[in-house]
């Protein structure tokens, strides 16, 4: 292959937007209530449903562990996705420091994910 | 230099504040800014778990704290209105969907996608409480 195609990097971030946006459709409202609302104030659930031992018989799990990180890091990936167009609507253009800048950010958060939860172990 | 010297059109600072479809657009765009700011206390839970049980009930404190629990009010209320545009937009952002020829309402998808919502919070809350009976 002399000529690889050249492809656009688009689909990609716009997946995970996608997967971020319809997670948080889907379940963003009730996620909030349950650790912001509820298990605080001790609404609906026991007040020690978000307890360490909870959470982190939850984090130990390998279905948990998948739920975790796909619900902090497709937020992430989402926002950022948006941000970097929604920037290019306020005046600052697209261009590789606003993309490094709002996907930095989320790769990061979800570097620092997937380590907190390989290092909680199993 | 670029010899072409394109014409870039000038921009108000707030070319969309006086248009109500262009500031729902912004408002929609920027929810996300809030979507990312939960993602991020969750993050932080996380490491906290990770970190022991000091450092977990450190991240409880603060999360039962009233300006958190106010800040969560908002998140909701956010959340919510994330949950309605992203269904609104839904019929714009999808192929056309036909069923038996026909083509699907605009307001049946988003409808749907609402109805979805309602059920998968449900589930949610089920699961919760079930886990931690």
């Amino acid at each position: 292959m002399a000529h690889p195609v050249k492809r656009s990097n688009a689909p990609v971030f716009w997946l995970l937007f996608g997967a971020g946006g319809m997670l948080a459709a889907l379940l963003g409202p009730m996620l909030v209530f349950i650790t912001g609302i509820a298990a605080p104030l001790g609404w609906v659930l026991k007040p020690d449903a978000l307890s360490y031992d909870n959470m982190l018989a939850f984090a130990r799990n390998i279905p948990g562990k998948i739920f975790i990180f796909a619900v902090v890091t497709l937020f992430v990936w989402h926002a950022a996705h948006r941000m970097y167009h929604t920037l290019h609507d306020l005046g600052i253009r697209r261009n590789g420091l606003s993309m490094a800048f709002c996907y930095g950010i989320s790769l990061a958060a979800t570097l620092v994910c997937g380590y907190a939860l390989i290092a909680i172990g199993m | 230099m670029n010899v072409r010297r394109p014409y870039v059109r000038r921009m108000e600072p707030g070319w969309w504040w006086n248009n109500a479809f262009l500031l729902r657009y912004m408002i929609r765009e920027m929810t996300s800014v809030l979507v990312a700011a939960y993602a991020f206390v969750l993050l932080a839970g996380v490491f906290a778990l990770n970190r022991g049980e000091a450092a977990y009930r450190q991240w409880l404190d603060v999360m039962a704290s009233p300006w958190s629990v106010a800040f969560h009010g908002l998140l909701l209320a956010v959340f919510l209105y994330h949950s309605w545009s992203w269904f609104e937009i839904m019929p714009k952002t999808l192929p056309q969907i036909r069923l038996g020829g026909r083509l699907v309402p605009a307001a049946a998808i988003t409808w749907g996608g609402l109805a979805a919502t309602v059920a998968c919070c449900g589930i949610l809350l089920g699961g919760t409480l079930w886990l931690t009976r």
